[in-house]
């Protein structure tokens, strides 16, 4: 499992950090989001998930390979 | 449950979608769209495709690739037109129904036009990647913008058409652009952020007529006589839910679907998005919020509500939203419409960095952050959904982590 930013469409909400704290978090200078683990274990697929439609910028993916 | 049928194909009636499928629904999902196009994306379209940073394959909200795998029946370019509840089926355009179990109606709004202009050349609107694109091929050196209405919409594009090079005015009906939202002080910062690049803003005015030649739009006429010459106008003055295809239907559509806080107007019957008015506990009353976050969050309480309606969950949301006037971006927690109060809790205006606070009766209910680093503002979120007490804030103003 495999977890993508587009860094240029981040708008610097911070929901994905609301939603799955252990795996995002922010950039202190832009608020630009940041992956805390970018290979997950799938226990965090569900925040995840939640975290692409919940998304305002649609640019956090998951690939499940 | 088998069949669940989503009127509306964008942001919200998405997200019902794939949420949906994330919880293991494994029944049949219809999703109607009145627009040709697959799901896409619209607050980059006041933004970067007007700038022409993007262009509109940037918008697709989900790889077609993600949209396959949720094996949605996808029926786009085809509007519904009634909902039979007794017979439990949705009308389309074209004559065919599609029969439901659940019916999730997302159909989002429509720009609100000013009578006698819309149709001619250079009078524009902006809710479709056509009307984007429309507008952003006619922006360029010094060609005349006039924008009637300085609200969110209004703003934001102001700022996109003077990164073109457009000669941009905006008529604002009320005292500050923004005002009626955010504040005066507020207004007034972000007004002058405008004025600093070059943006006109003329206040208490309304647009009575446009000026027309050969068809083709050649300037606004405002109510104190005035007249502003124009190569284009955009009417940007709010915008109206579409639920005309509902009337008849039982369904209170008083300024969009009424719903509890679960997201159910009637029985097998939910909303999601900017045409749903959610009762939200919260702030004690049903609020219509036209924010790309509420309609995320609203489809996936849809679906869960769907899915485990023997144990609902209200949502409380705290509403979110942002916008970028230039380098400058704003955020927002909470609902800010209708407050009673507003105070700089942190930074200063002064400075083009500060957090501002609303009340509405006794709790905090609403912050606004500009130019504030992002990380210092999700503590205030938390702050606005423990309904926090005004005086606790206003006495100790830093955050309330």
């Amino acid at each position: 499992m495999k977890v993508h930013i587009d860094e240029h469409k981040c708008v610097a909400s911070g929901q994905c950090v609301l939603v799955a704290p252990d795996v995002f978090d922010q950039r202190d200078e832009d608020g630009v989001a940041v992956l805390l683990d970018d290979s997950p274990t799938p226990d965090k697929a569900g925040q995840i998930q939640e975290a692409v439609v919940i998304c305002p910028g649609a640019a956090i993916r998951l690939d499940r390979a | 449950m088998r069949r669940v049928v989503v009127v509306g194909a964008s942001a919200a009636g998405l997200a019902t979608a794939a949420a949906l499928r994330q919880q293991g629904f494994g029944g049949l999902i219809t999703m109607i769209g009145d627009e040709p196009h697959l799901p896409y994306d619209r607050p980059p379209l006041s933004k970067q495709v007007l700038t022409g940073q993007w262009d509109a394959e940037r918008l697709l909200l989900r790889p077609e690739s993600d949209l396959k795998a949720m094996n949605l029946d996808l029926r786009l370019g085809v509007s519904a037109t009634a909902v039979d509840r007794t017979a439990r089926t949705v009308t389309l355009a074209h004559g065919g129904t599609v029969p439901y179990d659940a019916l999730v109606i997302a159909t989002g709004v429509r720009p609100r036009l000013l009578p006698g202009g819309h149709g001619r050349p250079g009078v524009h609107v902006l809710r479709t990647r056509e009307d984007a694109l429309a507008l952003r091929d006619r922006l360029g050196d010094g060609r005349r913008l006039v924008i009637i209405g300085g609200g969110f919409l209004g703003t934001e594009v102001a700022a996109a058409a003077r990164q073109r090079g457009a000669d941009v005015t905006i008529v604002e009906s009320g005292a500050e652009p923004l005002a009626r939202i955010i504040g005066r002080a507020a207004g007034r910062f972000i007004t002058g952020i405008h004025r600093d690049r070059g943006v006109r803003i003329l206040t208490g005015l309304k647009a009575e007529t446009f000026d027309t030649a050969d068809g083709a739009v050649t300037g606004v006429r405002l109510d104190d006589g005035r007249t502003l010459p124009a190569d284009d106008v955009l009417v940007a003055t709010g915008s109206v839910p579409n639920t005309d295809w509902l009337r008849g239907s039982g369904l209170d559509i008083d300024d969009g679907l009424l719903c509890d806080a679960h997201g159910r107007c009637a029985p097998g019957i939910h909303a999601a998005g900017d045409v749903a008015r959610w009762f939200n506990p919260l702030f004690g009353r049903a609020i219509r919020v036209e924010h790309r976050t509420s309609a995320s969050e609203q489809g996936i309480a849809v679906a869960r509500d769907l899915l485990t309606p023997a144990t609902p969950q209200p949502a409380a949301p705290v509403p979110y939203f942002w916008t970028d006037q230039y380098e400058v971006k704003v955020q927002s927690h909470g609902y800010l419409p209708g407050h009673e109060e507003s105070a700089v809790l942190d930074g200063d205006l002064a400075e083009g960095r500060a957090l501002i606070g609303y009340r509405r009766g006794r709790h905090l209910t609403g912050v606004l952050a500009i130019g504030m680093p992002a990380k210092d503002v999700r503590p205030w979120r938390a702050a606005v959904a423990r309904r926090t007490e005004w005086a606790a804030v206003t006495s100790a103003p830093t955050p309330a982590r």
